[in-house]
């Protein structure tokens, strides 16, 4: 029993930073219905944002984690800015394909600069190891867990109580008549990846603190386990994407704990595939009809 | 009475067709002037060029003195012209309230209360509906909403591109009864419609739109006795 427990914390943890990865995909998705394939790589650059920002200019922690979401959320509104605005008539293919460059490009940066050596992720705090009743709790986890729920109720109330956040949802449904309501459908979209971006750079603090070693490649087996967990919630769905990812991460602790650590991805993505049959939508997806 | 909307020799493409073929037209302040034609005459790409969705190849729209070329669609809202689109486009997912606070998108946050209430005063069906999913709404309570959402940027010009489509006869009456009352309340306003009889007895004046060529011209009275319009439009 304390073992599943144990799993089940875990799980919801890593569950967690997959969500968050996830909200930024599914963002995207849902208002410029684009995979943007560069979000994975969106979290690198915010780890190293943390090493650069702690441990090269000794910044204190907290400075080092604003900047790390401000970095993220410039290179996100730089990235649509520069790669993916001048193709927005452009077929989805083109933007696929340049979203895959995107991310190739930003790997590579960060190789020249860091080198293909990992680096160790900053120590932002000493978190003492809680025993509750036999269970072991990291306090990161506690942190993870606590702070993915707050961004998830902010996100949640401000995507459908402000005026931007109800734009949002008015230009992910039907762009021209958004703009004949007065909504700017580009600056919109700048919005989208800024706040996806930013969630990334949060994903990236977590991340950085419960597996510690970052280097170029880091960000890419999140990115697609994120943008399955996207898929498997249905995408373009926030509530999709926060339950995608949590159970995503839940599957893959069971399977790590019960099953095979070998296995577990497998059976991650043999799940995706069962519910894409039974429900090609997603879990919590809406049967899109595209009007011609 | 001035000219509020002035278009003039106006060429629109959509790639290599040519859809709007040199249009002139002008809307004077306090009218309902209507272009009618069939299906596929321009009329709803004339509406959208207006509205800066498409851009035209060549010639100009200017509202209120002011030249819109080059504007993006929403800096043209906030000029005070807005567009009830074709087919209506309400946002099926949203409540019909947010519906109508995303029509005040260019409002003060203070503006949008007192407007509420005008719209919900116009359309008491929307008012019952109000915390409804606007997907779940019948055609005609669709086209209130797409309307009473245009109104909500207080426009001085409120474009209607098909207003009567889809709808029973009785609804496309009350539709138009709207039209002529939001009208004597003073909005000016372009109808388009391919139902040449509504049309035609709501408008002032009329223009006939054939394959992007304005053909006839005429009081609304003058147009439904002109045997050209009979034979083609009204059956007669």
């Amino acid at each position: 029993m304390l073992h599943f427990i144990q799993t089940l914390i875990s799980g919801l943890s890593l569950g967690s930073i997959y969500a968050l990865i996830a909200l930024g995909y599914t963002m995207v998705y849902g208002i410029a219905k684009m995979l943007n394939f560069a979000h994975g790589d969106v979290i690198m650059i915010g780890a190293y944002a943390g090493i650069v920002t702690v441990m090269s200019l000794g910044l204190p922690p907290v400075i080092a984690i604003i900047l790390s979401i401000v970095i993220c959320a410039v290179l996100g509104m730089l990235i649509e800015f520069l790669a993916y605005k001048p193709l927005r008539s452009a077929p989805s293919l083109s933007v696929l394909i340049t979203a895959i460059g995107v991310s190739y490009f930003l790997q590579n940066i960060a190789l020249l600069i860091f080198g293909s050596q990992q680096r160790a992720y900053p120590t932002i705090a000493d978190f003492p190891t809680y025993n509750i009743g036999g269970i072991q709790i990291d306090g990161i986890t506690i942190l993870t867990l606590a702070v993915t729920a707050v961004i998830m109720i902010a996100l949640t109330l401000f995507i459908n109580k402000t005026k931007l956040g109800k734009a949002m949802r008015a230009v992910s449904e039907d762009k021209a008549a958004a703009s004949l309501m007065g909504i700017s459908v580009n600056r919109t979209i700048t919005m989208t990846f800024a706040i996806g971006s930013a969630l990334a750079a949060f994903a990236s603090i977590f991340y950085g603190m419960t597996y510690v070693y970052i280097k170029p490649t880091t960000g890419a087996m999140p990115g697609i386990k994120a943008f399955t967990a996207a898929v498997f919630g249905g995408i373009g769905s926030i509530p999709g994407a926060m339950l995608g990812g949590i159970l995503l991460g839940l599957i893959e602790q069971f399977s790590k704990t019960y099953i095979s650590t070998l296995w577990a991805d497998a059976i991650v993505f043999g799940v995706l595939v069962v519910v894409l049959v039974v429900k090609p939508t997603g879990l919590l997806g809406k049967q899109m009809s595209e009007k011609v | 009475m001035g000219k509020i909307l002035e278009v003039n020799d106006l060429h629109v493409y959509y790639g290599s067709i040519h859809a709007v073929k040199g249009v002139s037209f002008e809307v004077n302040e306090g009218e309902i002037v209507t272009l009618i034609g069939a299906n596929g005459a321009g009329k709803s790409t004339t509406l959208n060029t207006i509205s800066g969705i498409l851009h035209a190849r060549s010639g100009s729209v200017t509202f209120e003195g002011k030249d819109l070329h080059g504007i993006a669609p929403h800096n043209i809202v906030r000029q005070g012209l807005a567009q009830v689109p074709e087919g209506r486009r309400i946002f099926l997912q949203m409540t019909v309230e947010e519906n109508l606070e995303m029509g005040a998108y260019t409002q003060s946050n203070a503006s949008i209360a007192p407007g509420l209430a005008d719209a919900y005063a116009r359309f008491p069906r929307l008012k019952e509906r109000r915390k409804q999913i606007a997907g779940t709404l019948s055609g005609g309570e669709q086209q209130m909403l797409a309307m009473g959402r245009a109104l909500m940027s207080k426009p001085k010009l409120l474009m209607l591109d098909e207003p009567s489509m889809g709808l029973a006869p009785i609804l496309v009456e009350q539709i138009f009864d709207i039209i002529r009352e939001l009208n004597e309340a003073g909005t000016t306003i372009l109808l388009v419609e391919q139902n040449a009889q509504a049309a035609l007895s709501v408008a002032h004046r009329a223009y006939v739109l054939e394959t992007g060529n304005i053909v006839l011209s005429g009081t609304g009275a003058e147009l439904m006795a002109s045997d050209a319009v009979q034979k083609a439009y009204l059956g007669g």
